[in-house]
């Protein structure tokens, strides 16, 4: 059958419905479809948000090799072999997982982003409080009942969901694939993105099936009750026919990540204008059994690992071939990075900060931040101490990708968070900032180990500077220094021992965009 | 996929099966609005016998009466003070009586998220559905209570009885114009829907003919309503001569009387009329329709009409025999017609005030704030479909008569949103009132219908056999576990520990761990159509 004949048939499948005690005909004259009509907002960009449940190890994702004797002591069973590390492009620091050879090309390619050390203060280390952390974007001591996407998307349609769709917003705000909606897209009242009720029926959306009833009165009524939800879902027609639509594809691996992220592409390639996409990646807990001890490379970590990084691959590609690359980045996050000792079980246990991954055309290649430090006789408590806060992550994606204004982002996100050189400059046309990919060391300390006092020198280009003193778990203790300098300069501050227990700690400077962490031992 | 509506060819024998959760929640569920986990357990000892003894066992007080909650400083009731109740006020002021009219709903709302362990809210609101007076169309808000207080009391009571007090009950004489009927111009009004609606009804092929309907609608002549809101009978304008009906009701002539025995016209008619035994099968194929299935087959016609029917005869039209019969019968509690009913917006919306167990401020000590929350709780009917006690005619809402679709008429592309909106918005921001909040507290309910919420699979079990009666997947559980009660992981003691966790330390944090995962499982299992069903 013809396309657009198709299209027309199938919209005309769907009865009258009432919209505010209105009838209207959905859609039946808007035949958004073809591309060329497509999304008229200011701003068209898609953000593909991959949670990668049960926090994943992050110094077997990235690893530093400029750290590797300490990263080998402190994880033995399970640590890379060094000469197995894949290498980065013009970088001899930091490498990555050898399953991952296609984020290795994608890095290549300047489509990879590596930020290091995402995290938080007072980190949590449960699955749940961490998780909730992330997706509201609160502060660790603080509960946020909605998401920072939901808000995001509220900012943009304070008046959803009433009178949504729309001729000017005919499409799900966010959409969840294969699994239920979450708190990242809960609104200040409803929740913004499509919950597809059964798991499965997205699926059986697609491909038109249905679960099955049983053969009693019940299931007579039952199915006359799912016919009616599925027209009452004044989406459905418009997802499955821009799903329908898109004919070719790159092969994408056969896996559930893979499959979520092909669904998506269809639909953005399809002509939808929402704006988040939401997919789910279990499997990450790995407590025991991470590695096989035979061989470091191998086993479930490497397994997650490489469906993460060859259904990226794949999906890019398939942005490349759909011809929709510029408007569409991807960011990968963990409610948790894993500690850095690894335990007995050939595992590893629940940690705090950890890199994070944005992909796509538009978003800047290379490594952001330093590696982690590890210290020479690492403790079991031991944690990646976080150097960028995961909300200057989001406030560079609202900011310098929706293009949300600085209030804008304030209102969001309750305050203002500095930006990072993460997306090219030219998407929302704001100032380069590369010069700030922080390379150098910006602070030092002597005595290093110390015992009664230490003087630390610090780095600043001028303005807002902080020098926080945090634990080996990643907890601050105390802020040092948090000043505005009106000129460039090293400055220092004096640190006595006195009620410091022997161990790791962390001074971590942030100064605007640039964030520097050094690891001082207190003998 | 069933493609059509099946019948069970059990008959009223009673039910010898199994009596736990499931059976126990059918029934209720039937004869209740919606069931609370303590009802479910009350009757676990009981069995089927017992429980229907108890349920039709209803209770000679009756609920406290609606009180006035509408002055304002513009609007003040002359005769009655706030926090009074106005229902024995006559008042012809339109203002007032819109006023109370509305306060009716509000409170009946109370009454049936209070009602007790009984079968009278359930049958009463039957009762009011078959009489389907529109409360706008009496508009006086004391007849309105008046009417439907009658209901109430004789609920279980003798039909007949029922008929009679209705038939000059000021506000039916209202509603079907006979207090405006008079030998010069007598109003058939009345005399029609008597018969086709309330009593011989027109489904089974009574043969009553339009001559019978003017008949009756002579017999009828005379009633009309004094300024103190009576309904009394008025010689003067009542049809003397004699009254003869058609074959149908065996040519039976009712004698014109004069003077007050006039009245007793209107007792013969209901004698002639009661005669004809096409008023019990009427009546029990919609008790039927209403309380098991609206399929009604030659299956279901033999096994369980004729006999009901027959019961009814027998008893001289007592009601509460022929529903023992029904509600204890084995085909009542076949697996077809377990959660087969469409729930109406009352059902839905009672049902789910009930099962979560909301508290309102009391109806009576603080009915200004509870009348304001039990407002909402109108809107949203009205907003589903139901207004209560304003069906959109006299023939009640179509759910319970249209065929084929009947209580499938209540659900379509606007009305299902609406339900969903209306559970997810008592999840997420309930309604307030100076301070007093009505919205789900999930912990207390995870509590209330779970033994054990600290083991996941536990806990999902129990929040579906709750809340719905259809069978669900157990992969579907699994992925609900998964994805809402543990954030995607796989390990169940992860959802252990932050619910003990709650328990030891209840935190605001922790509260909000534990209460997030259980409002997205919670609402995630009441937009499912299988809620729709009951």
């Amino acid at each position: 059958m013809e396309r657009r004949k198709f299209i027309r048939n199938s919209f005309a499948l769907l009865a009258p419905t009432m919209i505010g005690g209105n009838p209207i005909h959905i859609l039946q004259d808007h035949p958004m479809l073809d591309t060329a009509l497509l999304a008229t907002s200011s701003n068209n960009n898609v953000l593909v948000i991959i949670q990668l449940s049960g926090g994943n190890d992050g110094l077997n994702t990235v690893i530093p090799i400029s750290e590797y004797s300490n990263y080998y002591n402190a994880r033995t069973n399970i640590a890379i072999p060094e000469k197995k590390i894949l290498k980065l492009q013009e970088n001899d620091a930091t490498g990555i997982h050898p399953a991952m050879t296609a984020l290795q090309n994608l890095y290549a390619d300047g489509k990879l982003n590596i930020v290091q050390s995402v995290g938080y203060p007072q980190p949590s280390f449960s699955h749940f409080r961490a998780t909730d952390i992330w997706m509201s974007g609160s502060d660790s001591n603080q509960y946020l009942n909605s998401g920072w996407a939901g808000r995001f998307l509220n900012y943009e349609n304070p008046g959803y969901p009433d009178n949504y769709p729309s001729a000017e917003k005919p499409d799900p705000l966010a959409i969840q694939i294969g699994s239920l909606a979450t708190l990242t897209c809960q609104g200040p009242a409803v929740n913004m993105a499509l919950s597809v009720s059964d798991p499965g029926s997205f699926y059986n959306l697609l491909d038109g099936s249905n679960a099955s009833v049983a053969n009693t009165n019940a299931g007579y009524e039952l199915s006359f009750l799912r016919n009616i939800s599925k027209q009452t879902n004044l989406y459905t027609a418009r997802i499955k026919a821009a799903s329908d639509s898109v004919k070719k594809q790159v092969t994408y691996p056969d896996n559930y990540l893979a499959s979520q992220l092909k669904v998506v592409a269809r639909l953005i390639k399809g002509g939808l204008q929402t704006k988040v996409y939401m997919v789910n990646f279990g499997g990450f807990d790995t407590h025991s059994g991470q590695v096989v001890a035979s061989d470091t490379t191998t086993g479930t970590h490497a397994n997650l690992l490489k469906v993460l990084s060859d259904s990226i691959a794949a999906f890019q590609s398939d942005m490349v071939g759909l011809e929709i690359e510029d408007r569409v980045i991807g960011m990968t996050y963990s409610e948790f990075g894993r500690r850095i000792v690894s335990n007995g079980s050939g595992g590893t246990d629940h940690g705090s900060a950890a890199p994070l991954f944005l992909f796509g055309k538009n978003v800047r290649g290379g490594v952001f931040g330093n590696n982690p430090t590890i210290s020479a006789n690492a403790n079991v408590n031991d944690n990646v101490p976080y150097q960028y806060d995961f909300r200057t992550v989001y406030s560079t994606i609202l900011q310098n990708w929706f293009c949300v204004n600085a209030t804008g982002q304030t209102e969001i996100l309750s305050k203002q968070y500095p930006l990072l050189p993460l997306i090219n400059a030219s998407v929302c046309g704001i100032n380069d900032k590369s010069s700030t990919f922080a390379k150098e060391a910006l602070v030092y300390n002597y005595p290093n180990p110390f015992t009664s006092f230490t003087k630390i020198e610090f780095k600043s280009k001028g303005g807002h500077t902080l020098l926080q003193l945090l634990d080996g778990s990643g907890t601050i203790l105390k802020v040092l220094v948090d000043a505005t300098y009106n000129y460039p300069g090293m400055n220092s501050y004096g640190l006595y021992g006195t009620g410091l227990t022997p161990g790791v700690y962390y001074i971590r400077l942030q100064n605007e965009d640039k964030v520097f962490v050094k690891a001082i031992i207190k003998m | 996929m069933p493609a059509a509506p099946q019948s069970s060819p059990l008959g009223i024998n009673t039910y010898q099966g199994p009596w736990s959760y499931s059976q126990i929640k059918h029934l209720l569920n039937r004869t209740m609005y919606g069931a609370k986990a303590a009802d479910i357990n009350y009757f676990k000892t009981k069995g089927v016998v017992a429980a229907v003894d108890e349920l039709l066992n209803v209770p000679n007080s009756l609920p406290m009466p609606p009180l006035n909650d509408y002055n304002t400083a513009s609007l003040t009731d002359p005769n009655v003070l706030p926090g009074a109740t106005w229902v024995n006020d006559v008042s012809l002021d339109g203002t007032i009586n819109g006023y109370r009219r509305s306060t009716y709903k509000k409170w009946l709302l109370s009454v049936l998220v209070g009602q007790e362990r009984n079968i009278r809210e359930k049958l009463t609101f039957f009762w009011s559905n078959h009489f389907g007076t529109e409360a706008d169309t009496i508009s006086y808000g004391s007849m309105v209570y008046q009417h439907h207080q009658i209901l109430r009391a004789n609920c279980v009571g003798n039909f007949k009885q029922m008929v009679l007090a209705v038939t000059t009950d000021p506000g039916m004489l209202r509603y079907l114009n006979g207090y405006l009927s008079t030998k010069y111009a007598p109003d058939e009004n009345y005399g029609r829907e008597l018969q086709e609606l309330f009593t011989v009804g027109k489904d089974g092929g009574a043969k009553y003919t339009e001559d019978d309907v003017k008949t009756a609608a002579k017999v009828l002549t005379g009633w009309k309503i004094d300024a103190a809101f009576n309904a009394v009978f008025d010689s003067t304008r009542h049809d003397t001569t004699n009254k003869t009906f058609s074959p149908y009701y065996s040519s039976k002539t009712i004698t014109g009387k004069t003077g007050a025995s006039g009245a007793l016209e209107t007792d013969e008619l209901m004698n002639m009329i009661f005669e004809n035994t096409d008023v019990a099968r009427f009546i029990c194929r919609k008790l039927y329709r209403y309380f098991v299935y609206y399929y009604i087959d030659a299956n279901v016609e033999n096994n369980i009409i004729k006999p009901l029917a027959n019961t009814f005869v027998t008893n001289n039209y007592d009601i509460k025999p022929v529903l023992k019969q029904l509600l204890q019968s084995e085909h009542f509690y076949d697996s077809l017609y377990i959660g087969c009913q469409i729930k109406s917006p009352i059902d839905h919306v009672v049902g789910f005030l009930r099962q979560y167990e909301i508290v309102f401020p009391d109806a009576v000590t603080d009915y200004a704030d509870a009348y304001y929350l039990y407002n909402n709780i109108v809107n949203q009917l009205i907003y589903m479909g139901q207004s209560p006690v304003d069906p959109p005619n006299v023939a009640g809402w179509p759910a319970y008569y249209q065929a084929p679709d009947f209580n499938e008429l209540w659900i379509n592309a606007d009305t299902l949103p609406k339900r969903n909106k209306f559970t997810d918005l008592m999840i997420e921001t309930g309604y307030t009132k100076n301070g007093k909040k009505i919205i789900i507290d999930t912990i207390k309910f995870a509590k209330t219908v779970c033994t054990n919420p600290a083991d996941p699979n536990i806990l999902i079990d129990s929040l579906f056999a709750f809340l719905v009666s259809t069978d669900i997947d157990a992969s579907l559980k699994t992925s609900l576990k998964i994805q809402l009660l543990l954030t995607g992981q796989t390990s169940d003691y992860y959802w252990t520990d932050a619910w003990n966790l709650y328990l030891t330390s209840p935190t605001v944090i922790n509260f909000n761990i534990v209460n997030t995962r259980l409002k997205a499982l919670i609402k995630y299992i009441m937009n499912l159509p299988d809620y729709q069903l009951q």
